[in-house]
């Protein structure tokens, strides 16, 4: 098995496919323990429909790169999302459902009307679920993903210890002069650009897990901010090689997102039983 | 120049007042207790002279060298923290980070008066414990070393007590009464227990349907003294 996986590994696209994905798993780790805390765990969710929608858009407009529609798109959606948050008159879980349910039934609805190819339930089925999308990449795409991955990580370094301060107390940290709203600004640019990233891997109904799975299962062992945050980081990254490699190694052809949720499942109970003993003794 | 005076400010939510012609001033080491019935206000008014929100009219001014950002602040707790996994030396080192800017981490000093505030609140055994697996007693010491961390001027203090057995609350109360008298800092304390405010507070605020603003003394003298049969 190992010589087969070697075997694979001389081909360009499955070195793609992993560096893509670990990267991706990286990113969309870091950001996990925020969106949980903040009750916005479906957040990933929503905004992967609005760039379905968005996806689907640009395709029905004939525009050939649609990151340049995506993108914007869902960075806008992430902000009206996040601003509303605690004061808003429809709340942050029903303005992310009506956002999300609205725009994967638009983005259905457009690609059926002005459907150019002749396997529109073959491509929404790619889109959904990132079946294959990931073992089609570019050389482009691959540097592209991984120049905005070295972006996201070092922008969550470099405000770590403002997003700490205004996931935990919000309240505290603008009333002491940390400019709240800017950073939640940021933290929702950031998680916007992870999605658009992340559809490639999963596609957009399986973003969530990617998000909230590793940031669960640190929760789960680890009491520090810090090490959560670093324990969830290093679980994504090794769910997402180990289940990349399963799905190309796999005799049927396992479609590599829902084998990385999988393996991201596996874990979280691994986790959640660690904690659970820990507790005991 | 008192530290922080409000001016005739009218407080309400969506064009609703519930509040009006409101106007106090703090000075330099006063202990106030604003009081007052459920749903008067009370909460809003922190808000308001937190700069959290702003007021349908009137305004708050800081002076005597207090700027608006070095308010100490001590929440009343959120659903949020309480399963949020962090240490209490982050919590702690967090109350700094108003001074921050864009500095992305703190720097040395800023290490060494969380470690300070630490020790004060006595809680420097527990700076790696899990903030959650705390009991309320100690959660509020770290919240109250945090905000010494913001501030060594004033700290308003959102109903510290609520939720602490008698015994804490009571420690509660004399290490506040402590950080007032010792270490010269101005304490707003908003309360539901009027007789832990009379015994410690020198100026009491009563807000409601109507007003009451003055020292403890002229409080007790007041109407709402004589309704307690406190002459």
């Amino acid at each position: 098995m190992f010589d087969q996986l070697v075997g694979y590994l001389q081909y360009p696209f499955v070195r793609y496919a992993l560096i893509v994905g670990i990267l991706i798993a990286l990113c969309s780790s870091l950001l996990g323990v925020t969106l949980v805390l903040k009750r916005f765990s479906f957040i990933g969710d929503g905004l992967s429909h609005v760039a379905f929608g968005a996806m689907a858009v640009a395709a029905v407009a004939g525009i050939t790169n649609d990151m340049l529609v995506i993108m914007p798109v869902t960075i806008i959606s992430a902000v009206l999302l996040l601003r509303t948050g605690s004061n808003a008159r429809i709340k942050g879980d029903a303005a992310v459902a009506m956002i999300s349910v609205g725009a994967l039934a638009i983005g259905y609805l457009l690609m059926n009307i002005f459907s150019t190819s002749s396997n529109v339930s073959g491509d929404v089925c790619t889109t959904l679920f990132g079946s294959t999308s990931i073992l089609t990449l570019t050389e482009l795409e691959v540097w592209v993903c991984i120049i905005l991955s070295v972006i996201v990580v070092f922008a969550f370094i470099i405000f770590y210890n403002k997003i700490f301060s205004v996931t935990f107390d919000e309240n505290f940290a603008s009333a002491t002069g940390t400019k709240s709203g800017v950073y939640n600004l940021i933290i929702a640019i950031i998680i916007a650009v992870i999605i658009v990233l992340a559809m490639n891997l999963v596609g957009s109904l399986l973003i969530s897990a990617l998000v909230i799975f590793p940031a669960l299962s640190a929760m789960r062992v680890f009491k520090s901010f810090k090490s959560v945050t670093i324990c969830s980081a290093c679980l994504s990254v090794v769910c997402a090689a180990l289940g990349i490699i399963i799905s190309i190694i796999a005799p049927n052809g396992a479609p590599v997102g829902s084998t990385i949720v999988a393996v991201d499942i596996v874990v979280f109970f691994i986790f959640w039983l660690i904690g659970f003993i820990k507790e005991r003794v | 120049m008192a530290q922080l005076s409000c001016q005739n400010l009218t407080l309400g939510y969506e064009g609703k007042e519930i509040l009006s012609g409101l106007s106090f001033e703090v000075n330099s080491g006063d202990y106030l207790c604003i009081v007052g019935e459920n749903g008067s206000g009370k909460s809003t008014l922190m808000r308001t002279v937190l700069g959290l929100k702003k007021p349908m009219s009137g305004k708050v001014v800081t002076g005597d060298g207090l700027s608006a950002n070095e308010i100490g602040y001590l929440p009343q707790q959120t659903l949020v923290q309480r399963d949020f996994p962090a240490s209490v030396r982050e919590i702690v080192i967090s109350g700094n980070q108003g001074r921050c800017g864009l500095r992305p981490f703190y720097n040395k000093s800023e290490k060494q008066l969380a470690l300070e505030n630490m020790k004060k609140m006595g809680i420097e055994d527990l700076k790696n414990r899990c903030y959650r697996e705390l009991s309320g007693g100690q959660q509020q010491r770290v919240l109250l070393a945090r905000a010494l961390c913001a501030t060594r001027k004033m700290l308003l203090l959102d109903e510290p007590v609520a939720g602490l057995d008698p015994k804490v609350t009571a420690d509660m109360y004399s290490l506040i009464d402590g950080l007032n008298k010792k270490d010269k800092i101005t304490i707003i304390m908003i309360s539901h227990d009027l007789d832990a405010a009379l015994r410690y507070a020198s100026h009491i605020l009563h807000i409601g349907s109507d007003i009451f603003f003055g020292t403890r003394d002229e409080y007790l003298k007041s109407r709402f003294g004589a309704e307690r049969g406190l002459v």
